[in-house]
């Protein structure tokens, strides 16, 4: 875990086991608070979901959901405790995302967990988001064989990342511009379908024929680097053209393009790592077709295949008090000085 | 009030478009303000790319749309914000922009138009529309000031744009 010396945010110590970590996690829209026990049983995992809330207006409203972080995360903390039929008292640890993300949002949850961590004087440990994610996939399988090749791909994110162990991690390829999430609610705003995106072109999709329109799969044979910038506006012109054809046949090719282009490079890189599972992780593992396909091709290499459910593949907590179990197993903790970083790297 | 100035210009590729807001990056100081304006795909995004790398950050200029704002580090920083999925200028307000907008870097607001009041007098907007006449990549650049820093870049672009520099 060479990528933690000589980061102020770690401090080298005993490895330790602790039984219940609270997860923390306010790294943009969502605030999420988790309760782990013994790094494997989820005892709570709450997501201030706001989707009802933003549906309306077309987006999610930040607004919204920046205030919503003050002012739910004590409630929800609470709210965890009581489910978990626990004390602030009983816990072990506080695990926080202590980046990427919004600057306010994530010096909030940092706030939180500090305050937690100083006054009951139990571990702090802070964790990347990504790596969060990353970790997602041992909750579901916890002996995935090593090494990992992750696909992660939500409305902010779009990467394939090597993993050779935990906390031993190459980044192999991201977006250039626009999240594959990103295109898939740009393209749903355009058609009129709303938020979120993802649900409502699958839907539609599944009444279309995918070979309708020809899109362009972007980059698909240049390297492990993702485009959907110019997918998401071939789609948009295509609307105002002669030859439009029907909302479902261009959600389906759409899709199409899309799941191409993931599942090609993520298959591309197992093989080019000789990776011994693949997992895929965020916001977009909702999309069937997307799944399906890295399940099939994952089965045809040989390899496992793994996916969280839904709810730990979006943004939460539990993931979170996941790879904070995993660090102290190594011997991590956070100092109380653990700085919010909104532009952390995961490597 | 006068009429604001400005300065049209026609870019028939992603590229030029991205070559256009290099041309821009020299004439920004810090607390410059760039209003952008535009439909989804219209580029830009693609604008502040160039006008990122002419600045000399090194990290991949990417859409902020979700995660609302990204941090350059080039000469200047460059904050980069997106009101797409803001509701108002309140939003922005809340999200921290303010700490921001106007201090030791340049800013671009992408979606400007949902967050109006946030934008201080003088700075620079940046309007880009479809202009198919010049294919499916072809785009109109307004860049249009009344008054301040925002004034001064389209003079110097204006000038620049005469003398045919690149």
């Amino acid at each position: 875990m060479s990528c933690r010396e000589n980061n102020g945010n770690y401090i080298k110590c005993e490895p330790f086991a602790p039984e219940y970590i609270l997860g923390l996690e306010s790294s943009c829209d969502e605030t999420s608070v988790a309760i782990l026990r013994g790094g494997q049983e989820i005892l709570a995992n709450l997501v201030s979901s706001q989707i009802p809330l933003h549906a309306k207006y077309g987006g999610v409203v930040p607004e919204v959901a920046c205030r919503a972080h003050m002012e739910v995360i004590n409630p929800l903390i609470e709210e965890a405790l009581e489910q978990s039929g626990l004390k602030l008292s009983d816990l072990n640890a506080v695990a926080v995302t202590c980046g990427p993300g919004l600057v306010g949002a994530v010096l909030l949850g940092v706030a939180c967990a500090k305050t937690l961590a100083g006054c009951l004087d139990i571990p702090l440990i802070g964790v990347n988001h990504m790596e969060g994610h990353l970790f997602s996939a041992l909750l579901e399988t916890p002996d995935l064989p090593m090494p990992m090749v992750c696909l992660l791909v939500s409305g902010g994110h779009t990467m394939i990342i090597k993993a050779d162990n935990p906390g031993e991690y190459t980044v192999l390829g991201s977006t250039r511009d626009d999240a594959a999430g990103e295109a898939f609610d740009k393209v749903s705003k355009a058609l009129g379908l709303g938020y979120p995106g993802g649900p409502k072109i699958q839907a539609l999709a599944e009444k279309g024929s995918r070979e309708a329109i020809k899109f362009a799969r972007p980059m698909l044979n240049e390297g492990f680097d993702f485009s959907f910038s110019g997918l998401k506006t071939a789609v948009l012109l295509h609307l105002n053209s002669p030859e439009r054809g029907s909302d479902a046949d261009i959600c389906a090719s759409f899709q199409e393009a899309v799941v191409d282009v993931l599942s090609t490079k993520v298959l591309r890189a197992v093989r080019r790592c000789q990776a011994k599972s693949l997992a895929l992780a965020g916001g977009v593992a909702a999309n069937k077709a997307l799944r399906e396909r890295l399940a099939d091709g994952a089965k045809r290499l040989g390899i496992t295949f793994t996916c969280p459910q839904l709810e730990l593949c979006t943004d939460n907590a539990v993931m979170i008090a996941k790879a904070a179990w995993e660090l102290a197993r190594e011997g991590w903790r956070s100092p109380l000085s653990l700085d919010a970083k909104p532009n952390l790297e995961l490597v | 009030m006068s009429e604001p100035e400005q300065l049209k210009v026609v870019t028939d590729s992603a590229q030029a478009t991205e070559m256009l807001g290099q041309r821009l990056a020299r004439f920004l100081h810090p607390a410059d303000v760039i209003a952008f304006y535009g439909d989804l795909g219209a580029g830009k995004t693609t604008f502040v790319r160039g006008l990122a790398a002419a600045i000399g950050a090194p990290e991949q200029v990417k859409s902020p749309t979700f995660v609302l704002m990204h941090i350059y580090q080039g000469r200047l920083p460059i904050y980069h914000f997106d009101a797409y999925r803001l509701k108002n200028a309140g939003d922005l307000y809340n999200i921290g922009a303010e700490d921001y907008i106007g201090t030791d870097g340049v800013a671009c607001l992408e979606w400007s138009e949902r967050v109006e009041e946030m934008l201080p007098a003088d700075c620079l907007r940046v309007k880009i529309y479809y202009h198919t006449a010049l294919g499916p990549n072809g785009r109109e650049l307004i860049f249009e000031a009344s008054q301040g820093r925002g004034l001064e870049i389209v003079e110097a672009l204006k000038k620049q744009n005469d003398t045919g520099e690149n």
